[in-house]
């Protein structure tokens, strides 16, 4: 069914994790995980059966619906927007571009390495994690490092999903995105959970 | 009846029914100390896959319980581990009270301990690092205070423990091809940087072991005390897996010299650093890592150069969660009383605090395997074991333990001066002073009587039958 959509979820890979490292308002991070995970789905499609691929898209949305909620209870905006200087959205996308030239001469490696994977899939797979990573290493916000975690998992298991199809798996690994948000929504919330006393 | 539904769903179930009940938190206590005292007295009575007669009924105990295609065995091989996960929990859940962490700990502890479980008797076991990661984000609530903001350990102790598992199962995905085509040594190669980066960090190996002193630091002693002593078990028992399932990995001999190398390093770094610190709380975390460190030296030595090596690492479990539940509760009874848990917070409390202030300095001289005490009669075992394969390594072990021994001394030095006019007196309460008289009690006795305890613990070695020659 994703056959023919294959390069569009790597587009939208690309764009959407490339808005959640330089992009610093809250929404439209929220809105670039949902999006991601669209991408992550389509990926994932490519090699397991649609009702299980879908379990990566509701488990995505869930956390991002999960890490909304708890945002828009938060009052400390340092949780929410970072001031946006010009240098740093720079040096941010020069380090996002190395990570994509990384990505496209690494890329055809793994595929040799990793039977019944597709171009696409490792593509997709290799830029989430090494966005994620950037993002890991860029950042001590909260909201960010679980963004950045999100990201890199998402990534993983587009390239695990190739190489395992188990329902438990996929259900663990579910867990674990639901947990890293709840656990982000409640580093977020213990300044204002101390506010309410 | 299966044994899984036993030690892994009630114990679940109950952890998720504490939480509501929180608000009161001497009777959640209880009731988390009652139910994990009851299942490792089930772990150590119960026969499984046999029947068990309760009057007119009779229960076929089975070892296994499958769901959505995979399966959770608990056979009379992970008894001793069962034994000893509930054990922990009963005694960390009965102190918990007079601790007094966050009001989530006794609850989200015993869930920790049920996913531990399960992360033991999962099949295909590379599994167990998606339940060990759940454990850790469960870890999370309790870990954070909220009279102060996140700190950096938290986010860090998240972040690195969470990276370690695409690694891990990734590696376990390219186990099964050097399974089939062992000669090809790229693959082996690859598989072991992928296997080597997972365990680097989950077990906090340098240079990924940052978290451990600034969570120590940050979070409250005895929670981070519970995580600390938990985690690096429960990984080290999944590392042993490993060892256990793939012949070549546990016949190479760059498998145990790389674990040597690694572990003298941690021994190295955490008791340099242990004996230049000036913080109570990071000085528990650089002792972690020192103790991570021994444990990595006893496996490496090798069962078949040196027999017995993981009965060793087995037998250092009891020493260590007794001097860190000690260490951990004296901790906090000391951090209860002071502005803080830096030197200069805590000069002369041993005046004020004599009974909590002498159980911590023993637990710490405990774990740096001073003798007479629980943790001695292990740790002279490895240093024998280490300097009969090399001499170096032995002295830079010898070094990392020599830095946790200073640490040990200059903390007691700090506890004791004081201006001289004020008089000695005990203020601990009467509980307190019970619960740090046993944990003292049991350093002691487990030193002067090792032959008595540590069997029951090295035998745990036996689970891993390819492992012993």
């Amino acid at each position: 069914m994703f056959d023919q959509l294959a390069f569009l979820g790597v587009v939208l890979i690309s764009i959407t994790s490339l808005v959640l490292l330089v992009i610093k308002d809250w929404r439209v991070s929220i809105t670039a995980l949902a999006i991601q995970y669209l991408g992550v789905f389509e990926l994932v499609g490519l090699s397991w059966p649609l009702e299980l691929a879908a379990v990566k898209l509701v488990a995505g949305w869930m956390a991002g619906a999960v890490l909304g909620v708890a945002l828009l209870g938060v009052t400390d905006k340092t949780h929410k927007n970072e001031r946006i200087v010009f240098g740093s959205v720079l040096f941010r996308l020069l380090t996002a571009s190395l990570v994509g030239l990384v990505s496209f001469s690494v890329a055809p490696q793994l595929e040799a390495s990793i039977p019944g994977i597709r171009y696409e899939q490792v593509l997709g797979g290799i830029i989430l994690i090494g966005m994620g990573l950037l993002q890991l290493g860029l950042t001590a916000l909260p909201l960010r490092i679980v963004l950045g975690l999100l990201t890199v998992f998402s990534g993983f298991e587009i390239l695990y999903a190739v190489v395992e199809t188990s329902t438990l798996v996929s259900g663990l690994l579910a867990g674990v995105s639901l947990g890293l948000a709840l656990v982000g929504a409640y580093l977020m919330t213990v300044p204002t959970l101390e506010d309410i006393g | 009846m299966s044994t899984p539904l036993i030690w892994i769903l009630f114990p679940g179930l109950v952890s998720g029914l504490l939480i509501f009940l929180q608000r009161w938190e001497r009777v959640v206590a209880i009731l988390a100390t009652l139910t994990a005292a009851l299942l490792a007295g089930l772990a150590w009575w119960l026969p499984v896959k046999e029947q068990l007669f309760i009057g007119s009924w009779t229960l076929d105990m089975a070892d296994t319980w499958s769901i959505m295609g995979r399966r959770f065995i608990l056979g009379p091989n992970e008894r001793p581990a069962l034994v000893i996960l509930y054990l922990t929990a009963a005694f960390w859940c009965g102190a918990a009270y007079i601790a007094r962490p966050s009001r989530v700990f006794v609850p989200l502890a015993l869930g920790m301990v049920a996913i531990m479980t399960a992360a033991i008797s999962v099949e295909p076991f590379l599994y167990a690092a998606l339940l060990i990661e759940l454990a850790i984000l469960l870890s999370v609530p309790f870990l954070i205070s909220h009279d102060r903001p996140v700190g950096h350990g938290i986010l860090r102790y998240i972040t690195l423990q969470s990276l370690g598992v695409p690694f891990i199962l990734f590696s376990g995905w390219m186990l099964a091809g050097v399974e089939t085509s062992p000669g090809d040594q790229v693959l082996v190669q690859q598989v072991s940087v992928l296997l080597g980066l997972g365990f680097a960090f989950f077990l906090a190996i340098f240079p990924f072991h940052t978290w451990i002193p600034m969570l120590a630091e940050e979070a409250h002693p005895y929670a981070v005390g519970f995580v600390l002593l938990l985690l690096p078990g429960a990984i080290s028992f999944f590392g042993l897996g490993f060892l256990e399932r793939y012949s070549w990995l546990r016949a190479s001999q760059t498998t145990y010299e790389v674990l040597r190398f690694f572990g003298v390093l941690m021994v190295v770094i955490g008791g340099i650093w242990s004996a230049f610190q000036r913080h109570l709380g990071k000085m528990l975390g650089y002792a972690v890592i020192v103790e991570i460190g021994f444990s990595m030296l006893a496996i490496s030595l090798g069962e078949q150069a040196h027999p017995g090596s993981l009965e060793l690492f087995f037998a250092s479990l009891l020493p260590r969660g007794l001097g860190l539940g000690v260490w951990a509760l004296a901790l906090t009874i000391v951090r209860n009383q002071t502005d803080g848990l830096l030197f200069k917070d805590v000069q002369g409390i041993a005046r004020r605090l004599p009974a909590a202030t002498t159980a911590l300095i023993l637990a710490q001289f405990s774990i740096a395997g001073l003798p007479l005490l629980a943790g001695f009669p292990v740790r002279i075992a490895i240093f024998e074991g280490i300097a009969k394969i090399s001499l170096s390594t032995f002295l830079w072990a010898l070094i990392g333990n020599f830095g946790l021994l200073i640490g040990g001394f200059r903390t007691l030095a700090v506890f004791v001066m004081g201006p001289l006019d004020e008089n000695w007196k005990l203020t601990e309460t009467r509980v307190t002073q019970a619960y740090l008289i046993i944990g003292v009690g049991a350093l002691l006795v487990v030193g002067l009587f090792p032959q008595s305890f540590l069997p029951l613990f090295s035998n745990m070695s036996h689970a891993f039958e390819q492992l012993i020659p």
